[in-house]
């Protein structure tokens, strides 16, 4: 027999998690993606193109419905994980 | 003029705003906890300080803008209330959408600590009335995400509605690449809301507001907003 979702034995992974990635959008300047582009080019690695730094935010959710998870998390990366002016999201559920 | 300035975790400026619009007013401001969810009866002004709120969490201002005052301070605009953003404060007030755009990291990544040079682009705002059309002030800046960014919609919006208060310039006044130190878009260094009544700009007018500080050119911005509840 297996446990209820809020059951104290509930196993971890019954957990869902959401990974939202930010990045900036393209055409927003990214200073950071440049200067991690020319410390590459200075170490000698050839071949890389144009660099661009974002962020990752891991979110523990007690929802057990991957729609209602992303959904929950799409509205928290609206309302304040990323600027929509300068960044864009994407959600990814684990 | 009743000012009150909003104190966030890390705001490190209210105490020289708090001298410069009491040197314009004759009149102490309140300064107001972030955790509080009202203004005072009787707020004519509402000052967002610069500082690091929040330890620059997630994004500049980002945490700020969601604390328990900002919807008071939004229905305050709503109401067509007068709020001032300087620095951290126009980044804040960004994130919070009362103006638009966004202040992203300076393009040479580094924080720039000096003074720079000011353009008044307009003198039809609440804040610039006392300057003459283009005159240029110097003031101090301080900030590592100076960037001001929109997209190109919104830029011809500004500029079309007259709402880009200042820009950066040469001692000269003339509005170089050299002079945009953080590469803002348009060198511009402070914005209008639509309705004119909010302002925000990264350099700070307050700092030089006395000739103990080396100078008196951000004066004018203070006296420019008493000045309209002076005539009340």
């Amino acid at each position: 027999m297996t446990a209820a979702p809020n059951h104290p034995n509930a196993r971890p992974e019954q957990k869902m998690k959401a990974i939202v990635t930010v990045m900036p959008k393209a055409g927003v300047l990214d200073p950071q993606g440049k200067a991690i582009e020319h410390a590459l080019g200075t170490l000698g690695f050839g071949g890389v193109g144009e660099v661009r730094t974002g962020k990752i935010i891991e979110l523990e959710l007690a929802e057990t419905d991957p729609a209602a998870a992303r959904a929950a998390a799409e509205a928290m990366a609206r309302k304040l994980l990323a600027n929509t002016v300068i960044e864009s999201f994407r959600i990814e559920l684990a | 003029m009743n000012a009150v300035i909003l104190l966030f975790p890390g705001t490190n400026r209210e105490r020289d705003m708090a001298i410069a619009l009491q040197k314009a007013t004759g009149k102490k401001p309140t300064i107001l906890f972030h955790q509080e969810t009202a203004l005072p009866a009787g707020t004519d002004l509402v000052v967002l300080p610069g500082g690091f709120s929040h330890g620059d969490y997630l994004r500049c201002g980002a945490m700020a803008a969601r604390s328990p005052i900002m919807p008071a301070v939004a229905e305050f605009a709503a109401k067509g209330g007068h709020i001032l953003g300087v620095c951290n404060g126009f980044q804040v007030l960004t994130e919070a959408g009362l103006l638009p755009g966004a202040l992203l990291r300076n393009a040479g990544l580094r924080f720039l600590s000096m003074d720079c040079h000011l353009r008044v682009e307009t003198t039809n705002s609440p804040y610039t009335s006392r300057w003459q059309q283009a005159e240029t002030y110097r003031a101090p800046m301080a900030h590592g995400d100076g960037n001001f960014f929109c997209d190109a919609e919104t830029l011809a919006r500004l500029q079309g509605e007259d709402r880009v208060a200042f820009r950066y310039v040469t001692a000269e006044g003339e509005a170089t690449a050299e002079a945009n130190r953080n590469g803002a878009i348009d060198n511009v260094a402070g914005i209008l809301s639509e309705n004119r009544r909010i302002l925000g700009m990264m350099p700070h007018p307050e700092d030089l507001v006395d000739p103990l500080m080396g100078g008196t050119d951000g004066l004018p911005l203070f006296e420019s907003i008493a000045g309209v509840f002076a005539t009340a």
